[in-house]
């Protein structure tokens, strides 16, 4: 190299000079946005090594964190997919916990509602081994003070009666099995029939006569002439119905949901039950909001063959006067 | 009397280096760019005899050595930018550096005290210099400066002209060998 430019020192010399002008020129020139020529031509020279090399930092730094570091990555992500699990399973057991909340708060203001009536809350425990049964067992027995033929509600909605007791449960006979029968009538018409099971999900309201007009959402409320039921407690709603003869079949949707019950509450006495502070006077439906007051049921009310069917199926059954006396026959419409 | 045409190393070492008295070249120098600065006041007549180029081209010429004719070119035209109002410093630096390394290049070579081998080797050289200012113009300052046009080349021709009768002054500096 300095033979080289020993031997050519006149160009040498001569790209010198004009290196150092043109420096000096770069130095004095300002291209755009006022910068600097030499500052341009430095920032275009070293941008690109610096470019290349936070790249190839950047590459490196990445092949790091994300494979040699990772050599606890899988240890993590099996703790993390354990604390998942438990937090799942946390999370399971706190929406259950409010929902079951939500049920006993929703019992409590019911109780609170209706304090001059006893009641007792108790819980599901298990169901019928028979799949054609529809029976439920409860937590809550003859120790408890529940009888045969007590009444088994939920604040939005009658459920059933006992039908067997034990010291420390109880079976529920629910109102869509076929061995059930509760006095009913229309909200609206006063209509009075029967409601029974036919083996499907939902019971049917029996005993009404086709020339009564039923429309599909109609309030179907307990008559109370079962002897078991108080007046007034909210059965469900028409779902439709189906000329037959001599009557037509109604289709109930229970305002219950049988088939999801936890907590019930049983009535220890057929009396009726009186509205809350905040339900208007005369109406006791359970879980309905205020509806026109009931009119009195009798012979002049209840008209027709439903009424007459009604009324002699729950003469068969004797009113209860005391708890001793409660009978134990089977229940209204039972064949 | 210059040697008139020859090459390679040899003929460089016969040729005949002029020399002058000192002081010269440094007082002709800064006499032509004042009076090129002197010029420039009366318009544009004084770009049809660029006077420091034309000493460049001539002193480098005459001493015959690269590095000297492009230091003088470099001083020339640095002290010609230094002069100007607009021109960044190197602008003329740089053209008339490498014009001073070709004139004292060329000079070596061939023979250069005839008139019409001035005359050519000016206009040449001329040429030579605005292409270099013009793809400096054009690099650096972002300047639209033409390489060739008719106006250069009378300027160039005029400046020639110029050089044939200046030259025959300058040679009357030189020191008798």
């Amino acid at each position: 190299m300095p033979e080289i430019l020993t031997r050519h020192r006149p160009l040498a010399l001569l790209a010198t000079l004009v290196v150092a002008q043109i420096l000096l020129l770069a130095f004095q020139i300002k291209r755009n946005s006022n910068v600097r020529l030499i500052r341009y031509w430095a920032s275009e020279i070293v941008t690109p090594g610096e470019k290349g090399a936070s790249s190839t930092f950047s590459g490196i730094g990445d092949i790091w964190s994300g494979y040699i570091a990772l050599r606890g990555a899988h240890a993590q992500n099996l703790r993390l997919q354990q604390e998942l699990g438990q937090l799942e399973l946390r999370n399971q057991e706190l929406e259950s916990q409010a929902a079951e909340a939500k049920r006993l708060s929703a019992l409590l203001d019911f109780r609170e509602a209706h304090q001059e009536a006893p009641m007792l809350a108790a819980q599901v425990i298990g169901g019928s081994a028979d799949p054609s049964s529809h029976t439920l067992f409860i937590n809550k027995g003859e120790r408890s003070g529940i009888r045969r033929n007590d009444a088994v509600i939920t604040p939005t909605g009658i459920v059933g009666k006992i039908v067997e007791v034990t010291p420390g449960t109880a079976q529920i006979l629910l109102v869509n099995d076929r061995d059930s029968g509760v006095g009913a009538l229309f909200s609206d018409t006063r209509t009075q029939g029967i409601l029974k099971g036919d083996g499907d999900p939902e019971p049917v309201m029996a005993y009404v006569t086709n020339d009564e007009k039923v429309h599909p959402g109609e309030v179907i409320l307990t008559s109370g002439e079962d002897r078991i039921f108080p007046k007034g407690l909210l059965i469900g709603t028409v779902a439709g119905s189906k000329p037959g003869y001599p009557f037509q079949t109604i289709y109930v949707n229970t305002a219950a949901r049988l088939d999801r019950l936890e907590d019930v509450i049983v009535l220890l006495s057929q009396e009726d039950l009186h509205p809350g502070a905040n339900q208007s006077a005369g109406n006791v439906v359970v879980g309905l909001p205020p509806q026109p007051a009931t009119q009195p049921v009798g012979p002049a009310s209840a008209t027709g063959p439903a009424a007459t069917a009604s009324a002699s199926s729950v003469s068969s059954v004797a009113k209860p006067d005391s708890r001793a006396a409660k009978p134990s026959a089977p229940s209204i419409g039972r064949p | 009397m210059a040697y008139t045409y020859n090459s390679g190393m040899q003929a460089e070492s016969n040729i005949e280096v002029h020399k002058y008295y000192g002081g010269v070249v440094t007082v002709v120098a800064l006499l032509a760019i004042v009076l090129q600065a002197f010029l420039h006041r009366y318009g544009r007549w004084s770009e049809f005899a660029d006077l420091p180029l034309l000493v460049t081209i001539y002193f480098g010429v005459s001493k015959r050595s690269p590095v000297s004719g492009m230091l003088l070119g470099a001083c020339i035209g640095i002290a010609q930018d230094a002069l100007s109002h607009d021109n960044p410093i190197g602008l003329y630096g740089i053209a008339k550096t490498i014009v001073g390394f070709i004139a004292s290049s060329v000079g070596a070579r061939i023979d250069t005290e005839h008139p019409a081998s001035r005359f050519a080797l000016v206009f040449v050289l001329y040429h030579v210099h605005q292409g270099v200012l013009a793809f400096t113009e054009r690099v650096l300052l972002n300047r639209p400066t033409p390489f060739f046009t008719i106006h250069l080349l009378i300027v160039s021709l005029v400046s020639a002209s110029v050089a044939v009768v200046l030259f025959s002054l300058l040679d009357r500096l030189r020191r008798a060998s």
